[in-house]
């Protein structure tokens, strides 16, 4: 096992000793929030942890890798990478008692880049997940009412007909791209700001300051409705679900395992990816809120615990959205085969009941020897469930297409689209007030706000900031900047920041350190399998995860698929090539916090130079204050 | 003579059967009654054939606003065991003309309704080939439900804002006069819950820094 450790001077000065952090813990004197208690921790993490990604990610990958093989290795990278990674974070927040960018100050100050790093990505993922939350309380506001907007196609200005683009594609196609997104064709067509898109965005953000205006003693009040309502949302559309037919073969669909998928690169790596980004690693909030905790915690309990309850979300959540797809697919089955059952009926003026479903084949098969020329001028659909099943999407395609379709079949739709949508929200406001802790703490650590400022200020500054530069997705071609965002803000970044979170703390800060503070913390030595995971096991992973990404993505030309009513496969989604000012785009979203990371190290190496050339530099730079008694009177910076 | 009465006889059914058949003015009627009603499905016999010829009749009726349409008027041939037939429509006055086509089209589409209920069937069940069925019209609200929501959403958040926010400040006032009235310290310690220090986890009391003998401050 490795025992390299990378030199780094002036550790102990920029940290709190044992005896301090008990002086601390005991005399409650410090003047960091806390928690009001253990379960309001343990909701924050998990409602942070549990987001729309567990819903809308995970059953997808789960369903085109492979069915119930996809837990294999869903379940060993979860244990080789996720855990040891939200262990550690737990343990480096709790000891070092700052938010991510105090955090790696500390510990370093060359690794200062890693925090703004993190501070960066939550705030670019922030931006466009309030986007997507602004998205599904409009999908609210508009379900209450019968019958839903989206079970059928308006009708044209003269009254003639349906409107022809409903017409062409579907009602809820139809619903999403024209009347709630109001989509342009191209990237670069804005389209104008959306009016009633600015009146829910604006709405998402006021929810959101109204829970974060105090920081966590306004959040964890929060999360005792947004982390569980889920879970008994979940629950009721289970029942709901397994009561309507075809649920049971959706189900199989998705668990049947094809063990041949473990082969394919691709599932390890979309397994471990969703594994990461799943737990919401990197982006700094997870540290915050471990900050907060009392510092003898048991974090590693709570990573544990927060690990198998993501898991088994992911899960649940997987099951019941199949359950709900296995309903669609049977109806559209169904739909299917009775028009053509009609079809056939009508031409050949045959009684009702003389073909259903049962016979339906060998009818066909004997209509076909005896008239084929008819038969085949018919253009009979084919029928087949497993099509239909497959036609699983992921994404804003599962939500807002395919599972309200599925809701206007279902008796009482209005009900059950507001509680869809219900949870959809708490999934992602619990996720959005850990990406807003990840922004708000580094900004208050790096001093960007005056100290006069209270909080309540800071947090409304921030989320009117973020409110504004999100009319980007409000405009016309929203949808695709929000795509590219996902892509590429949220990804690179994050595993770059993983990776040197590890590098960081096993060996700029040293793993025998970490070890006596985590015998210090929770009373004893982490065990073998920590070891080996923090030093080796778990920076590997990454690392290739790294790799692959990177690679596939500049070997691969990059596209993305526009709604466009005038293309030949309408009502399928066109491919199109991005235009070239989008590399530039890309290159600050993903460049920019990855680049922070070595580039911070690096500008303050320079700024060290140039300090060291004028020794009369008027005030040392030191970033904390150390209560170690007998000492001078350190200047606060 | 007698050929030529059995002729008379025998001509206008079979003339009325060739007005039907070859005409270009008929309608192809479809009926979809086992999807439609399922186990309460009726028997399409000559009895519902009256009523459908009837109820057309009506139709024409409504729509001329001439009484002398009769159930005679209307010629059914085609008949299938799909349940699909057509029929044409023959002038009261003259039974060897025919009612055009729009104007048939015309009295189906204004009595859909009421011929849609006669046979308890619906606008998909009871097919007229070439007749689309009208749209039923949009349905225009006042105000659109959901500013209706959005606004209590936003109500709602607004109203926490300004509850917060208030509290903050009222909490700062009171920090601010409590901290005027520090010199009185002394016994607002003691005075917790009028239990001398009993809840206060056994130790000595709270531990005030600013009464603390640490000489850190001083040194230098």
């Amino acid at each position: 096992i490795m025992k390299l450790k990378l030199l780094n001077p002036g550790l102990e000065d920029r940290i709190l000793s044992h005896d301090e952090l008990e002086r601390l813990e005991v005399e409650e004197a410090g003047d960091r929030p806390k928690w009001d208690n253990k379960a309001q921790y343990m909701l924050t993490c998990v409602g942070f942890c549990v987001g729309l990604g567990n819903v809308w990610r995970f059953p997808y990958l789960c369903q085109s890798h492979g069915g119930g093989a996809f837990m294999i290795p869903f379940l060993i990278l979860l244990v080789f990478e996720g855990i040891p990674l939200l262990h550690l974070e737990f343990a480096i927040g709790q000891r070092l008692r700052k938010g991510s960018v105090g955090v790696w100050r500390t510990i370093n100050p060359y690794m200062l880049g890693v925090g703004i790093a993190s501070m960066c990505v939550s705030f670019l993922v922030s931006l466009y997940y309030n986007t997507i939350i602004a998205w599904v309380m409009w999908y609210f506001f508009n379900s209450f009412q019968e019958p839903l907007p989206w079970s059928q196609c308006p009708i044209n200005a003269n009254r003639t007909g349906l409107v022809s683009e409903c017409e062409r594609s579907s009602p809820v196609d139809y619903f999403w791209y024209r009347e709630t997104l109001n989509t342009s064709v191209a990237i670069d067509e804005t389209g104008g700001l959306q009016w009633w898109m600015i009146l829910c965005l604006i709405s998402a953000w006021g929810v959101l300051y109204v829970c974060c205006i105090r920081g966590i003693e306004t959040t964890g009040k929060a999360v005792y409705v947004t982390s569980t309502l889920p879970y008994v949302v979940l629950t009721i559309f289970l029942i709901r679900g397994l009561t309507l037919k075809g649920s049971v073969d959706g189900i199989k669909f998705l668990f049947t395992p094809d063990l041949n998928e473990l082969a394919n690169p691709s599932t390890w790596l979309d397994a471990g990816a969703q594994v990461f980004y799943s737990f919401s690693l990197a982006f700094g909030g997870l540290i915050s809120f471990s900050s907060y905790n009392s510092v003898h915690n048991n974090c590693e309990q709570d990573a544990v615990i927060i690990s198998i309850i993501n898991a088994f979300t992911s899960i649940y959540a997987a099951t019941v959205i199949y359950s709900i797809i296995g309903f669609r697919a049977t109806e559209r089955f169904d739909d299917c085969l009775s028009g053509n059952i009609l079809t056939l009926l009508n031409t050949f003026d045959l009684p009702e009941g003389n073909i259903t479903q049962s016979n339906y084949q060998e009818v066909l098969h004997s209509l076909n020897s005896t008239n084929p020329d008819i038969i085949s001028n018919l253009h009979l659909k084919t029928c087949d469930l497993n099509s239909f099943l497959s036609e699983g999407v992921e994404g804003t395609g599962l939500a807002f297409i395919v599972f309200t379709e599925a809701i206007t079949k279902m008796p009482l739709s209005p009900l059950w689209s507001v509680l869809f949508f219900i949870m959809l929200f708490c999934l992602g406001l619990s996720s959005m007030f850990g990406n807003i802790e990840g922004v708000l703490v580094p900004l208050q650590d790096l001093k960007v706000f005056p100290k006069s400022w209270p909080k309540e200020v800071i947090s409304g500054v921030t989320c009117l900031v973020c409110c504004l530069v999100g009319l980007i997705f409000v405009q016309g071609s929203g949808n695709y900047w929000l795509a590219l965002f996902d892509s590429f803000a949220g990804s690179i970044p994050l595993l770059i920041v993983a990776f040197s979170e590890m590098i960081g703390v096993v060996y700029v800060y040293g793993i025998d350190r970490f070890n006596e503070d985590m015998i210090f913390m929770i009373g004893h030595k982490p065990n073998i399998f920590w070891q080996a995971t923090w030093r080796v096991i778990s920076p590997l992973i990454m690392l290739a995860i790294f790799i692959f990404y990177f690679s596939t993505i500049v070997t691969k030309e990059i596209f993305y698929i526009a709604w466009d009513p005038e293309s030949e496969n309408f009502p399928t989604l066109e491919k199109k090539p991005y235009p070239s000012w989008i590399y530039v785009i890309i290159f600050l979203l993903a460049g920019i916090p990855s680049l922070s990371v070595p580039g911070t190290a690096v500008f303050r190496a320079i700024r060290e130079y140039c300090c060291k050339k004028h020794p009369s530099a008027p005030v040392q730079e030191i970033d904390s204050v150390s209560y170690k008694p007998g000492n001078q009177i350190l200047i606060l910076n | 003579m007698l050929a030529g009465v059995l002729l008379l006889i025998f001509l206008p059914p079979l003339v009325a059967k060739d007005l039907c058949k070859d005409s270009q003015d008929g309608f192809k009627v479809r009926l979809s009654i086992k999807t439609a009603l399922g186990d309460d499905a009726y028997e399409w016999n000559e009895s519902e054939m009256f009523l459908f010829r009837s109820t057309l009749a009506y139709a024409m009726r409504k729509q001329t606003k001439q009484d002398t349409y009769n159930i005679t008027n209307i010629l059914v041939c085609n008949d299938t065991q799909r349940v699909s037939f057509v029929f044409v429509v023959t002038s009261p006055d003259d039974p060897d003309q025919l009612i055009p086509k729009e104007q048939i089209e015309q009295a189906v589409r204004q009595n859909k309704h009421r011929i849609n209920n006669a046979f308890l069937l619906s606008d998909m069940t009871l097919e007229f080939v070439g007749i689309p069925p009208t749209l039923a019209a949009p349905i225009i609200y006042d105000t659109e439900p959901w500013l209706i929501v959005f606004g209590v959403v936003i109500g709602a958040v607004a109203v926490g804002i300004v509850a917060l926010l208030m509290s903050t400040v009222s909490k700062k006032r009171r920090a601010k006069e409590k901290a005027a009235g520090l010199s009185e310290e002394d016994e607002g310690i003691v005075k917790e819950n009028g239990t001398a220090l009993s809840g206060l986890g056994g130790k000595e009391g709270v531990y005030n820094q600013t009464f603390s003998n640490d000489n850190r401050f001083t040194e230098l």
